[in-house]
């Protein structure tokens, strides 16, 4: 159905223009943009039906319905439309899908409009069932006002109305007219357009097919990099190799004899006073016709620079020093009953360090976008997962309002959170008012490796006590890590509510009696930022296997062992210890609460789907882990075969996740075969380490990620049915934070080797 | 003056010979199917045919290109219906969707040579082109489904 829909666009799309291969905007996009364009002139021109912000239906019946959320991969530009398309009985063939422009007002009224935090359903799934359910009743109503009939009388099904006693029918097509001249009954008496019962769903829970992938597949997708405007220059940026130093001086002679060259400028640098935020820190910008030639005259600049006050940050130190700060531990941030005094008398303790340290995102497509600083509004065409703080920064960069700024969204290739900050943007709106012209900036993968936002580097120290019976009686944990807030509050030593609410103060072992959970100080020395799962990455880790070293000093079986730590099914309140402010993701813990039972029950699903306790042959290892994050409920279970010269080989995964109710599981399946191999590069692949203050890796070459040799490729992705009449949760991130533990414990169960510091290396694990 | 044919059509171009054939299909003729991941040969995003053969464009010079046929994605299959892609519809192989046009002409070029590639064949083969989605498992999958109908 999906590729149906794609022939339509691109039908349209090759019959409005003289065809691909032109270089000005219109000429050249795809036909997702071209569609959609269509779809809005025509409901501008009143041609159309258009009972809200997200529905149009053209004379033609086609259903034109708007994603208000970047794509990024998580197929949200399928999921949201199918959603309002069950609800309004469009036959799915006939849908395309709009991308919403920037619109706080129209679109952003729940949570803005930031694709992140795995919440583009969880937040959506209600309003876009009643924006489906609103147009399909005006379509109702117009039916029985064509028709002289009563309301009651007619109901709308696979795209038609029909009308019961005399078997008329019209296409929704033919109903726009009429419908186009009815109001939505408002007030508080009005009728409320009613949802369909969940057993007359057709595209809910169901397999639908994703809605870019002709575009994909024929090269007619655009993305940041594929938008070019009339008379559009291309710059790329030589920023400083530190953080917040700045240019002392530089010499552009030999970048200006490159042919295609045509102005090399200076980005001032951000003035000292203000945190970095998603703002430019400044550089040297090189301007051409067109992407080889900048390339090559960033390569001829001569640039000195001032290194700033960050030349002290070297990761051979600082991360002893996060170490050092775990181990002296900090603020209690959430604190049960007297761990100190259940260690001191307890029957057996143990303590572990982990580690883990600087990441960086690396989307396949490196941040790039468009502004147009000439034109009134002033223009944004990115790859954005934040279309209103592009404009907010944007504005900002420029001096006028947010509201003298538009931003119109492209396909990403990939986010992961680098995405939500539009730096690169400003760079380009400071360029485009510079140099009067549209400017696309397009960043090498260096500079996204070397310039960019870095998961942050943590350390935790853990402790625990177990009895006679072997029971955990006292859990201590203790981490430091650089803080994201430090982006506003450079001088930020310690976390924040939101940092504690990621698999920190929510830790679920909700059996143990005493627990004491502490932050230690850490100075922020680089722009630190979220990346996809986030701190649950390291919590996660360090929960996981530490409560699997303790199985084993307890004698006890791990996965009998962790389902004793979460306890009896109950939803845990974290205000009972102390947490302040907890912060559950921005949602209400009624609406989403912790239910540790949801939390052993994915654990047990994925030992029995994993075949866990069967015997393994020598080098061997099955590995479980579980956590909940953006309210879902993620196990893994990874068997691991580990080679005498340390190499890993990965036969079967099985991820477990229970999201609640859920939309497209093929979409679901997708994510969650990505997010183990997005934990398989965490856990095993690049690192970012720093000397002198500047970032070491530079490239795929040392910095490296999952490749197909190395990535899991017998995924299995089970879907938990048990709690569908749950409420949405989130899916694009669950799925990594449990693979780095789970496949630590496989590769402890398989070698005897524990692994407490990310990334594991083959030299880690080969026979001496 | 190069001179080649891109996607059967001929094409001459008198500037730097040193420029990649990546940006020369993106900027000079609007072909952006093809993708800039790394600029240096370790991603495979920017894979087009040059006389049949998969190449990275990001690191062959125009020059290199004389005389010879450049094949991208858009010039695949005139419909879009090259087995390849026709797999990786089928497999609903793409996320993001970035990698996915020098993941498709790597591929292709495999099959080309070899239509019946063993698992390791596969994994050699596409080893050099990165999926930060990762979507290998659905690649290899939607490889196996092409390699039955080339
Ligand atoms: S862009 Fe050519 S291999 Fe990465
Ligand atoms: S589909 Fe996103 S990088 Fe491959």
């Amino acid at each position: 159905m999906g590729i149906m829909i794609q022939n339509l666009s691109r039908r349209t799309f090759l019959k409005g223009t003289a065809g691909a291969g032109g270089l000005v905007l219109g000429a050249q996009l795809a036909p997702q943009w071209t569609f959609a364009q269509a779809a809005r002139a025509q409901s501008a021109a009143g041609g159309a039906f258009n009972p809200n912000v997200f529905v149009t239906v053209l004379p033609d019946g086609t259903v034109s319905i708007v994603c208000h959320r970047s794509e990024m991969g998580q197929g949200i530009r399928t999921g949201l439309p199918q959603v309002v398309a069950d609800e309004m009985e469009a036959d799915w063939s006939r849908v395309v899908v709009e991308q919403a422009p920037a619109d706080e007002d129209k679109y952003g009224y729940i949570d803005g409009q930031n694709t992140d935090g795995s919440r583009s359903i969880r937040h959506h799934f209600t309003i876009l069932r009643e924006m489906g359910a609103g147009a399909r009743y005006l379509l109702e109503q117009a039916a029985a006002q064509s028709w002289g009939v009563d309301a009651s009388e007619v109901y709308a099904k696979n795209h038609r109305v029909y009308h019961t006693n005399s078997g008329k029918s019209a296409d929704f097509g033919e109903l726009v007219e009429v419908a186009a001249g009815l109001n939505m009954p408002s007030g508080e008496a009005a009728p409320k357009p009613s949802l369909k019962d969940e057993s007359e769903w057709k595209y809910i829970g169901k397999v639908v097919p994703a809605m870019d992938h002709f575009d994909i597949t024929t090269g007619g997708a655009n993305y940041g990099a594929d938008i070019s405007l009339p008379g559009m220059k291309i710059a790329v940026v030589a920023r400083c190799p530190v953080y917040r130093g700045k240019v002392k001086s530089f010499d552009a002679t030999e970048a200006m004899k490159v042919p295609g060259v045509e102005k090399v400028v200076e980005i001032p640098a951000l003035a000292d006073d203000k945190p970095a935020e998603f703002r430019a820190l400044g550089g040297i910008a090189v301007i051409g016709t067109n992407t080889w030639s900048v390339m090559e005259g960033r390569r001829a600049l001569k640039i000195e620079w001032d290194m700033g006050p960050f030349v002290a940050h070297d990761t051979s130190t600082y991360y002893d020093t996060l170490k050092e700060s775990a181990r002296k531990g900090g603020a209690v941030v959430r604190n049960r009953g007297d761990a100190a005094a259940a260690m001191d008398g307890a029957a057996k303790t143990l303590e572990a360090e982990y580690f883990v340290p600087y990441f960086i995102h690396t989307p396949m497509e490196p941040p790039a976008g468009v502004v147009d600083a000439t034109s009134t509004p002033v223009r944004i065409f990115a790859a954005t997962q934040s279309p209103n703080e592009s404009r907010q920064y944007v504005a900002e960069a420029l001096g006028i309002k947010k509201e003298d700024v538009a931003c119109e969204v492209t396909l990403l290739g990939g986010g992961f959170g680098r995405k939500s900050k539009p730096d690169y943007l400003c760079e380009a709106a400071i360029l485009s008012k510079m140099v009067g012209a549209p400017v696309r900036v397009q960043w090498t993968r260096e500079d996204d490796i070397q310039n960019g936002y870095y998961h942050t580097a943590s350390a935790q120290t853990l402790k625990a006590a177990v009895d006679d019976g072997g029971k955990c009686t006292a859990w201590h944990q203790s981490g430091a890590w650089p803080s994201i807030l430090a982006l506003w509050n450079p001088a930020q030593k310690v976390g924040f509510n939101i940092e504690y609410g990621l698999g920190l103060v929510d830790m679920p072992y909700n059996a143990v009696p005493n627990i004491r959970i502490e932050n230690g100080e850490a100075d922020a020395m680089i722009r630190v930022g979220w990346y996809r799962s986030v701190n649950n990455i390291q919590h996660s880790f360090a929960m996981n296997c530490f409560a699997n070293e303790l199985a084993e000093a307890a004698g006890r079986d791990p996965l009998e062992f962790m389902l004793e730590l979460i306890g009896d099914p109950t939803n845990l309140d974290l205000t009972k210890d102390g947490v302040e402010e907890y912060w559950n993701y921005g949602d209400s813990i009624d609406d989403w609460p912790i239910m540790t039972g949801r939390l052993a029950n994915v654990l047990k699903i994925a030992a029995e789907k994993s075949g866990y306790g069967k015997a393994m042959p020598k080098g061997h290892g099955l590995g479980l882990a579980t956590h909940r994050c953006f309210h879902s409920y993620v196990a893994t279970a990874v068997h691991v075969v580990v080679g005498d010269d340390g190499s890993v080989t990965i036969p079967q995964v099985d991820q477990v996740i229970d999201c609640g109710r859920y939309v497209n599981p093929d979409r679901i399946r997708s994510q969650v075969e990505g997010a183990a191999v997005y934990g398989n590069t965490v856990a095993r692949c690049g690192q970012i380490s720093t000397t002198k203050g500047a970032v070491n890796e530079s490239n795929f070459h040392d910095y490296t990620v999952s490749r197909m040799s190395n990535a899991p490729l017998n995924v299995r992705v089970h879907i938990v049915e048990d709690y569908t009449h749950l409420r949405p949760c989130g899916v694009g991130e669950p799925g990594v934070p449990p693979y780095t533990p789970a496949l630590i414990n496989a590769i402890y169960n398989a070698t005897g080797k524990r692994i407490r510091s990310l990334p594991v290396r083959p030299e880690d694990l080969a026979k001496a | 003056m190069v001179k080649l044919r891109v996607n059967g059509v001929s094409r001459q171009y008198n500037g730097d010979p040193n420029m990649p054939l990546l940006w020369y299909l993106r900027d000079e003729l609007g072909l952006t199917g093809s993708k800039y991941g790394c600029g240096a040969g370790l991603c495979g995003a920017c894979t087009v045919h040059v006389d049949g053969e998969a190449m990275r464009g990001c690191i062959t010079a125009i020059a290199d290109a004389d005389g010879k046929d450049v094949t991208t994605i858009e010039g695949l299959d005139p419909k879009g219906n090259h087995p390849v892609q026709r797999a990786w519809r089928a497999h609903a192989v793409p996320q993001c969707g970035y990698c996915q046009a020098g993941q498709i002409m790597q591929a292709a070029a495999l099959l080309s040579r070899n239509p019946d590639p063993s698992d390791q064949e596969i994994v050699d083969s596409m080893d050099g082109n990165i999926c930060r989605c990762g979507t290998y498992q659905r690649i290899f999958a939607a490889v196996k489904t092409a390699a039955t109908e080339v």
